[in-house]
């Protein structure tokens, strides 16, 4: 049974990803949109911050901008009966979410390379271990967010998908910190933020590109994004289970 | 092939789409599936294909119980959906591909089936077109291409010639009877088209308000010289012809 739906997650990735390679255009769009905000942001954040605490939080507003919004490719594939088609098929339904998923996550992590690496050309400097356990960490991340993407997508009338995710993910950014940390808000604005699991993915972000690993930021940060990674997959698995997806 | 007792589906809201429906299909038939808009057509068909669970009554699909193996009978039931599954912006090779990978075949067994039954539909060289470049007619071809990949027993067909010119209609009904005559194949399809059930079908279930209350072959249930339309009319109290989508 696990080796059968492994064998469905590879399939169904596989696929995607070269579906994903074909469209040469939305490669390369998505390749440029995380650094248009390196470069034009970077360079006036620098003034009042570091590159170790404008990285993190670009990287996080790539997550959720980019594979936050992975649901629509789900949308089109709803309405042109692929998905129902890929349904009566024997393939688990876990696979079914799984297959997208690893092909959102393999993007994010590319787009987030190209960040840290045109980063570190303008003076972003973290330790190779930060960076490696801040990968592990969008890994886990871009897999919470394409789940709960496509659960979003699956769930609600599909013409309100665009609309609906882009007024949730801009209050998620804004209170991430991702622009600025959140220790610089009021108490009002700090508090709400900290309802936001995001906050402390960031966080916990930021503490490892500064070099700092066994801190309780990192601790917490690693705990929310291994908790959201269960709930949201497990709700996006229940969701391509349902009878009316 | 197909063999259920009591089965009903009530959706949240108390909603009764289908009520106590029993259903026989014999090996090798091709069956009709009619009524009208709202009748409980497509509930049934999503019951029996596993895409909807029965809220009450039992049902063996092509061998496998549909509540205890849901899995068994997907592996051996082919689906072609009224909304197709021909992915527009993308050419459907690859699609093909992974769709018989998923019924378990190896790559090289993929490759060879998709061939093959490209071959068969007349559509070899066509799977390298986008979706949105192919005519209604050769979309749906393609659409029962999906269906047929893993050789199932059974194929459920939703509306599989909505929307097509009358050549095209045609067309199809030749490959789903030659389906039957040269592997035996079981056809469970629903149709808009009356002319279509009496040249295509052995038996018709007419199903109305959830319920089957006709069935036959079309020879049995035009008796007294009646048309299909007129057995129809008598027995939902509406003409399938108004029904017929655009």
């Amino acid at each position: 049974m696990i080796g059968s739906a492994a064998r469905d997650t590879w399939l169904l990735f596989r696929h995607d990803l070269a579906v994903t390679l074909q469209q040469k255009v939305g490669v390369v769009f998505g390749a440029i949109q995380p650094l248009v905000f390196l470069v034009l942001f970077g360079p006036l954040f620098a003034r009042i911050g570091t590159w170790e605490t404008l990285v993190p939080g670009l990287i996080v507003q790539l997550g959720l901008m980019s594979t936050g919004m992975a649901g629509f490719g789900v949308v089109f594939e709803r309405r042109f009966g692929v998905l129902e088609r890929l349904r009566v098929t024997p393939a688990s339904r876990l696979a079914l979410l799984l297959g997208r998923v690893l092909n959102n996550v393999v993007t994010l992590v590319v787009q987030t390379v190209l960040l840290v690496a045109v980063g570190y050309a303008f003076g972003l400097r973290a330790p190779a271990a930060g960076l490696l356990a801040g990968l592990a960490l969008v890994v886990v991340l871009g897999a919470s967010l394409a789940s709960l993407s496509y659960a979003v997508a699956l769930t609600i009338d599909e013409n309100l998908f665009a609309p609906v995710m882009s007024t949730i993910v801009m209050p998620l950014v804004l209170l991430s910190g991702s622009f600025l940390p959140m220790s610089m808000a009021p108490a009002w604005l700090d508090a709400l933020s900290r309802l936001s699991p995001f906050r402390y993915v960031l966080e916990a972000l930021r503490d490892l590109f500064a070099g700092h690993y066994a801190t309780v930021t990192v601790g917490l940060g690693v705990a929310v994004t291994a908790v959201l990674a269960v709930v949201s997959v497990t709700v996006g698995t229940r969701v391509f289970s349902r009878e009316n997806a | 092939m197909i063999e259920t007792k009591g089965l009903s589906k009530t959706f949240k809201g108390g909603v009764e789409a289908v009520t106590g429906v029993d259903i026989t299909v014999e090996a090798g038939q091709i069956v009709g599936f009619l009524g009208p808009n709202g009748a409980g057509k497509t509930t049934t068909m999503r019951m029996l294909t596993t895409l909807l669970a029965p809220t009450s009554g039992t049902a063996t699909v092509a061998g496998r119980d549909l509540l205890t193996d849901p899995a068994g009978v997907r592996r051996r039931i082919g689906y072609v959906s009224q909304a197709g599954g021909v992915n527009l912006a993308a050419p459907a090779a690859g699609d093909l591909e992974l769709q018989a990978m998923l019924h378990g075949l190896s790559r090289e067994e993929a490759r060879g089936r998709v061939a093959e039954v490209l071959a068969r539909l007349e559509l070899a060289g066509m799977e390298h077109l986008p979706g949105g470049a192919l005519s209604g007619g050769q979309r749906r071809r393609f659409d029962l291409a999906f269906g047929l990949l893993h050789r199932p027993p059974l194929l459920f067909l939703d509306e599989p010639t909505t929307g097509l010119d009358p050549q095209s209609r045609t067309h199809l009904w030749d490959h789903i009877r030659a389906l039957r005559a040269d592997h035996g194949m079981t056809v469970f399809l629903t149709t808009h088209y009356l002319d279509e059930a009496d040249a295509l079908c052995d038996r018709l279930l007419i199903i109305d308000g959830g319920r089957i209350v006709a069935e036959g072959s079309p020879a049995e249930l035009k008796t007294g010289g009646r048309t299909l339309d007129d057995v129809f009319l008598d027995i939902t109290g509406r003409s399938l012809r108004e029904e017929v989508p655009a």
